[in-house]
């Protein structure tokens, strides 16, 4: 996971510093007074070799000092976190809805393959997928907002606040989990210990819910824990439309207030939370699947 | 189908002045903002301009940047997988690495980090979107070459005296045609809604140029008064990716892997 972290670290910086042009010009304006010229490439480090800056700067953000915003002046760190409870809250929201859609979908279209429902889910399934949540978000607006006036507009507050961003959010991931858990569930079926487990006589709520279920899901975490990339990177997007105070909006204000070290801070948290996920996930996948501690 | 809906998208795109009924720049100040009407059956925008011409000419800007992401992500996509399924050993593993760390940037916020830094501009986003897109494709071609590789007829060409880029060029890619080029056809689809996502943003194409995306942002704007500007547009959108999505499954179908080789 190290190297990976560096490598990401790497290519930030890089991004960030191989600017063409000076980032002093593109910050100030090409009118500004020298003095302040001076002051600002000093408060970034832009006097120093780029290497110096390199380890000087990856050695800072590794204690969490990641620098100060360009202009309120406050801890980059400090910023971000801040906005990352409404983060955390409108993901976990997307999640919600993507398992509350996907679960009972995905294990119905299974048991009764080929029919109306099953067909009926598959089709929701290839709409969710193909259908950008930069259009799903403004329709749920016009819908639900303007039309209905159920839920308001945009903004963070009350779970009134948070369902329609995070149906725009999780419908994309409730798509893919409604397939991933609908093909899981229809090979477990073909399993023998299916027909053991009906053959020594047991309910069939019992066979799908205790022992074709449970073996299904397994697969279904893992990509659980891969889309939360998409979750992350969807959420920027998502809080855009909705006006939604986490970190994927203050990226985009940074990058529209060209605040470089907060864009810089913004990247690297997301980059940084999805490895961390996608981590955690290789460990709970151990946890529910014996075999893989196995081995 | 999906066939059909992408060949009308290359009409679209090639004909759009024939198709379109208006200018997609043309103003008409008098008439900003106005709902459909028989005359423009999509309605106006805030500056009077056509939507339907709009989205026809806009179908330009959704194929440029599918074909050439596509296109220039599978070119070096090809390149490097090809080199480290090939070689193997410490070059294999460095370009894995650094696949590795590619892999770590969740979804498109590498692209809206580049675009912070380059500007929004086209030819900026084709730019960042290539420089994520080589990473799939390099893995596929990898993971293909690796298991192709040992076959018979590798080791005979081999035998023969075959110079590594004639293996790779004549033997191996070959026959690692079916999936990429299932991967390419949904990579039309990503690349198309990546744009508009970007543009969408404010980070893609800038104005006058008409581009779904783009043009979904400026809808936003007016999403009380004038939901039809978000609207159409983002159908256009779904259709081409739905399109996309339809035509990648249909190729999986005939170029399935079972059913190849029953045909050999």
């Amino acid at each position: 996971m190290v190297p990976v972290i560096l490598g990401v670290y790497t290519i930030v910086f890089m991004i960030i510093h191989f600017i063409p042009g000076d980032p002093v010009d593109l910050i100030l304006g090409e009118t500004a007074r020298p003095s302040d010229r001076e002051f600002l490439r000093q408060e970034l480090g832009l006097d120093k070799p780029v290497l110096d800056q390199y380890v000087s700067s990856m050695l800072r953000a590794a204690r969490g000092d990641m620098g100060r915003s360009l202009h309120t002046n406050q801890p980059v760190l400090t910023t971000i976190l801040k906005r990352v409870p409404a983060t955390v809250e409108l993901t976990i929201g997307a999640m919600i809805v993507a398992v509350l859609i996907a679960l009972p979908l995905g294990i119905i279209a299974a048991l009764k393959q080929y029919s109306y429902f099953d067909n009926g889910s598959m089709f929701f399934a290839l709409l969710g997928i193909s259908m950008p949540n930069f259009w799903l978000g403004p329709l749920l607006i016009i819908l639900f907002s303007i039309k209905l006036g159920w839920f308001p507009v945009s903004g963070r507050g009350g779970i009134e606040y948070l369902i329609l961003p995070a149906i725009t959010l999780g419908t994309a991931l409730a798509a893919i989990l409604t397939r991933m858990i609908r093909s899981s569930l229809l090979e477990v079926k073909k399993e023998d210990y299916i027909t053991f487990a009906r053959a020594k006589g047991l309910r069939e709520v019992l066979v799908i819910g205790k022992h074709a279920l449970s073996n299904a899901l397994i697969p279904v975490v893992t990509i659980m824990g891969l889309q939360f990339g998409a979750l992350l990177s969807g959420s920027i997007i998502t809080e855009t439309i909705f006006s939604w105070p986490g970190i994927g909006r203050l990226t985009i204000q940074a990058i529209q207030t060209r605040d470089y070290p907060l864009v810089q801070g913004c990247v690297l948290v997301l980059a940084l939370s999805y490895v961390l996920i996608n981590f955690l996930t290789d460990l709970v996948y151990g946890f529910i699947d014996p075999r893989i501690r196995y081995e | 189908m999906g066939a059909v809906i992408i060949l009308l998208l290359c009409l679209a795109a090639l004909f759009a002045s024939l198709f379109a009924p208006y200018s997609p720049t043309g103003q008409n100040l008098d008439e900003g903002l106005r709902g459909p009407t028989r005359e423009h059956l999509f309605g106006q925008d805030k500056l009077g301009r056509d939507i339907l011409s709009r989205i026809i000419y806009g179908s330009r800007v959704s194929l440029k940047v599918g074909i050439l992401t596509v296109g220039i992500s599978l070119f070096i996509g090809l390149i490097i997988g090809s080199i480290a399924g090939y070689c193997g050993g410490i070059i294999d593993d460095v370009i894995m690495r650094i696949i590795d760390i590619f892999m770590a940037f969740p979804g498109i916020l590498l692209a809206i980090a580049m675009m912070a830094v380059l500007g929004p501009s086209l030819n900026n986003v084709i730019l960042a979107l290539c420089l994520l897109g080589w990473v799939g494709y390099a893995r596929l071609v990898r993971g293909q070459i690796l298991s192709v590789k040992e076959f018979d007829f590798v080791t005979a060409a081999k035998a023969l005296g075959a110079r590594p880029h004639r293996i790779i060029l004549k033997h191996l890619l070959p026959n690692i045609f079916s999936p990429v080029i299932v991967q390419a056809t949904f990579g039309m689809a990503g690349a198309i809604v990546a744009e508009a996502g970007l543009s969408f943003l404010g980070l893609g194409t800038q104005p006058p140029m008409p581009s779904w995306g783009a043009m979904l942002n400026e809808g936003m704007e007016f999403i009380l008064v004038s939901p039809y500007l978000t609207i159409f547009p983002g159908l256009a959108i779904m259709i081409v990716v739905l399109g996309f999505n339809f035509l990648g499954d249909g190729i999986r179908d005939i170029l399935d892997p079972k059913f190849y080789e029953k045909g050999h």
